[in-house]
């Protein structure tokens, strides 16, 4: 950046700052009250969001402040700016920004919250810096500046004489900003760009594979390093045949590092460095580590699966949710319904493989790193290295996916402290191995479930015995049931329990955690309860929602729960309605061995509900004809082709971690180490048809990344069970016998 | 050993281990790196290059097994500078990447797949495209940009920058 920002504190009014550039530009950094809290108090109560820059040749270009994954911010939020400017999309450029939240504010990417936190301010940056070139045109031309408007980097006046921006410029960075109260912006009606389809900035040079991503990234006088890692979770290296792997073609050191004890931090190993990755690799081939395994390595999946089968009728170690009395209810219930569901750990298998170069000298580290929280990354290479923060500069390039793997910064700080003991910059790649074999993965789980129904065939009880796997006495990210989870508050009799087993096992959020398997568990078992009634899977859902249209955070005993406060059951119906008569629901005859399941979820702030229509062969090969969603994420979808994609990409990988995505854990390690033994879903299992709707409700604009995930898998395993009466209660469908005659 | 290859219709001359992976080659030593790394053994296609045109795992192909034969990588797909190939233009008309990190293979795969099969059905693009892996899961765009890549070239369509 050719412009810089000081931020400062500004009581109680918005504002911006402007900085001139060279050659008669302008460029506004934008500073706002942070909308979190109503308080302010002084110091961190504004925060500046991001830049823009306009040449006085009238080019526009605007920073990007967000991590870019694959989920489209890079494009779709610069658009919102670029609509309130009022400048035509083919002339903007979009520069990604590095790591500078004191200049942009936050820069975290994860939970969905890219658009909700950053839209409303986008929307008033791009209108304050149209309204300050109008008023530019307005005092070149001394008239009144309402008669003049911003025409697609132009401002016209009612004469019809007009100035481009560029000529603007200079003397637009001359003037005072105006107040929030003075901005007006641009209404929905008048939307050009927002709502449209619009392909990715990044696309020309993804197309063309030009250098984008981390694992792309050179320097001149770079080196290559590979990390050897305990195979078991937290091992420690005893000794390595280091003098022998220095002899190597290429190797230029090898040497081991202690780790800060911490398996989602900086783990122990052996790092060696090589004038090329392929050198780096093949010593690697013969490096014999003698690891001291620790006690993790004790820990298998298979032998706690079959504790918490033995536990499962017992009371569970903690209370999440008590309302009314279960087992009375049960007791009187009409009919019953009880069923184990268990699904197992996975992992995030970004394409790209972690990696990150590091740069360190004297006292300063330089990175560049594929991250989805670069204050993460950061922070832990502060307090695991002792580098100051102010000593650290790091570069954001594009992830090759996300999915909440990148949250993590494992591999950040092993490149940092790699590169701590290396007189060069270095770039660390992990190979596919290294990534499956230390991810910090979504934690498996089972739930043991018993449903009660009256005679008029509406559900009375549901008690849940739920197992989770957890760390330091706390359920992994994603393993922690909120007591205010669907169907929980909606049901008059209704406990969950959980049962948590410690593990040493590395555990992180991964898309729509907890959403993604609770779903699965909570809307099969569901549907379960439907057929056992004799209803309808949609009407039997519209009656369990009722009729209120909010529901209220919290009761049961269990305090405010993740999913609390703002539960609107009337834009779940709305948008469950929606679906089910997009999909045609309840209309097409299936042929056996056909059929349609239904679903739905809020998380996320998004309200999603999906039909899935399955035809299963005889041999018990489950295919995907078409897949309806329908999505609720308020009022303006931003980039309509970004939006679609992340539907598109959410049904895919769904369906794909229901068909055969599983890892088994043995002895504390991972058995699993390439995509041979772990298979991702192909183009061949891919759904024939997609279909993706949006309902745009008068509700805030929220993220899409995640929320339409959670429903798939239980849509895909309802169809299931209505092709071929065969009820999916494990994941992945692979272990399941679909075959029928 | 140095080797003296074909890549993207330009000699290159590299001096390295006779078994280094043409991937590497490409990415490390000629500064390709549109060619992507993402399982080393073959199964995920993000490393997609054509030898004589057929498309090959460049992480499996050991750089003293090219040979005489061309090398094309993604960064040679287009036909011309400032021209895209039919298929780079559908995939930006369709806007098909999610992350994009797989799109070099599955472009080189699909270039392949149109060259013997200029109107390929689904069965036939899934049938070709099976070896490539999209984590995003943006498998119905690539179908439809295959097709659109189809009408193009049939269309004889200046698919311009």
């Amino acid at each position: 950046m050719s412009a810089t920002t000081t931020p400062r504190t500004v009581n109680r009014r918005d504002f911006l700052k402007l900085t001139g550039l060279a050659g008669g530009g302008f460029a506004l950094a934008f500073q706002i009250r942070s909308a979190r809290g109503g308080a302010t108090s002084a110091g961190g109560d504004f925060r500046p969001n991001a830049f823009i820059r306009i040449a006085a040749s009238g080019a526009v270009t605007i920073v990007s402040k967000q991590p870019e994954m694959g989920q489209g911010v890079k494009t779709s939020l610069p658009m919102i700016i670029a609509e309130q400017l009022e400048v035509p999309w083919s002339s903007v450029t979009i520069e990604q920004g590095d790591f500078d939240e004191k200049l942009y504010g936050g820069q975290s990417a994860g939970g969905s919250r890219s658009t909700p936190n950053n839209y409303d301010q986008f929307h008033l940056l791009g209108a304050t810096v149209r309204t300050m070139l109008v008023e530019a045109a307005a005092r070149t031309w001394k008239v009144p500046a309402a008669e003049c408007r911003a025409v697609e980097g132009t401002v016209v006046h009612s004469s019809g004489k007009k100035l481009g921006y560029g000529a603007l410029a200079a003397t637009a960075a001359t003037l005072e900003v105006p107040a929030k109260e003075a901005v007006r912006l641009k209404e929905p009606k008048d939307f050009k760009l927002l709502g449209k389809r619009i392909a990715q900035v990044d696309t020309p040079r993804i197309v063309t594979g030009q250098p984008l991503f981390g694992l792309d990234l050179r320097v001149p006088g770079m080196l290559y390093a590979v990390y050897e890692k305990c195979p078991a979770f937290g091992g420690k290296v005893v000794s390595a045949n280091l003098d022998f792997i220095k002899t190597l073609p290429g190797v230029k050191d090898a040497f081991i590092l202690e780790g800060n004890g911490k398996v989602k931090e900086l783990n122990p190993g052996v790092a060696i460095i090589a004038d090329s990755t392929w050198a780096a690799f093949s010593a690697r081939r013969q490096l014999k580590v003698t690891w001291d395994e620790g006690k993790v390595a004790s820990e298998s999946w298979d032998t706690f699966v079959a504790e918490a089968r033995a536990k499962a009728a017992g009371p569970g170690q903690r209370t999440l949710r008590r309302d009314g009395d279960v087992a009375q209810a049960l007791a009187g219930a009409a009919k019953k319904v009880s069923a184990e569901y268990v699904y197992p750990f996975i992992s995030h298998a970004n394409l790209e493989p972690q990696n990150t170069t590091a740069h360190f000298r004297e006292g300063r580290l330089e990175l560049w790193s594929p991250t989805q929280v670069p204050a993460n990354g950061v922070a832990m290479v502060t307090r695991v290295l002792n580098i100051p923060a102010d000593k650290i500069t790091l570069h954001l390039t594009r992830a090759g996916g996300g999915f909440g793997r990148r949250i993590g910064t494992d591999y950040l700080v092993e490149a940092a402290a790699i590169a701590q003991r290396v007189p060069a910059p270095v770039k660390l790649t992990w190979s596919r191995e290294d990534d499956l074999r230390h991810d910090q993965y979504r934690p498996g789980g089972l739930h043991f479930l018993q449903g009660g129904l009256d005679a008029q065939g509406r559900v009375t009880a549901w008690k849940n015995h739920f197992f989770t796997f957890g760390e330091g006495g706390q359920p992994g990210s994603g393993g922690s049931l909120s007591p205010d989870e669907f169907p929980g508050r909606w049901i008059p009799n209704f406990l969950a329990e959980q049962t948590m087993f410690d593990t040493g096992w590395p555990m992180g959020p991964w898309r729509a955690p907890g959403s993604c398997v609770f779903s699965w568990v909570f809307h099969s078992f569901i549907d379960e309860l439907a057929h056992a009634a004799g209803r309808d899977p949609l009407e039997f859902r519209l009656e369990l929602l009722g009729t209120r249209d909010e529901m209220p955070a919290g009761g049961g005993g269990g305090g405010k729960g993740k999913q609390g406060g703002g539960y609107s059951v009337a834009r779940m119906r709305n948008i469950l309605k929606f679906t089910a008569e997009k999909a045609g629901w309840g209309k097409k005859k299936f042929a056996r061995g056909s059929g349609a399941g239904i679903a739905f979820h809020f998380s996320h702030q998004g309200y999603f509900a999906q039909v899935a229509e399955v035809t299963v062969s005889k041999d018990g090969q489950v295919k995907v004809d078409r897949f309806v969603t329908g999505g609720d994420v308020g009022r303006q979808i931003v980039n309509l082709s970004g939006a679609e994609n992340q539907v598109e990409g959410s049904v895919v990988d769904g369906l794909g971690t229901l068909l055969t995505q599983e890892l088994n854990i043995e002895r504390g390690r991972v058995v699993q180490g390439n995509f041979h033994e772990y298979p991702l879903i192909r183009i061949t299992d891919s759904p024939a048809k997609i279909e993706t709707h949006f309902l745009s409700t008068d509700h805030p604009t929220t993220g899409i990344g995640e929320p339409a995930i959670p429903p798939v898998a239980p849509a895909v395993c309802n169809a299931i069970f209505a092709a071929t009466g065969k009820r999916v209660r494990q994941m992945p469908l692979s272990r399941v016998d679909l075959r029928w005659s | 050993m140095k080797y003296s290859l074909t890549v993207n219709g330009a000699n290159r001359t590299v001096d390295v281990a006779p078994d280094t992976p043409l991937l590497w080659v490409l990415r490390d030593h000629l500064e390709l790196t549109g060619t992507k790394f993402g399982c080393g053994i073959g199964q995920c296609g993000a490393c997609t290059v054509h030898l004589n045109g057929v498309p090959t795992r460049a992480c499996m192909t050991p750089v003293s097994t090219v040979g005489r034969m061309k090398v094309t990588t993604i960064e040679g797909l287009a036909p011309a500078a400032g021209k895209l190939h039919p298929l780079q233009q559908a995939w930006t008309e369709l806007d098909v990447a999610q992350c994009g990190y797989c799109q070099p293979g599955q472009l080189m795969t699909a270039a392949a797949l149109l060259r013997d099969n200029p109107k390929p059905t689904d069965e036939d693009i899934d049938g070709a495209l099976a070896g490539n892996i999209c984590r995003c899961g943006t498998y119905t765009r690539i179908r439809q940009g295959i097709k659109r890549a189809a009408e193009l070239t049939a269309g004889g369509k200046e698919a311009a920058r």
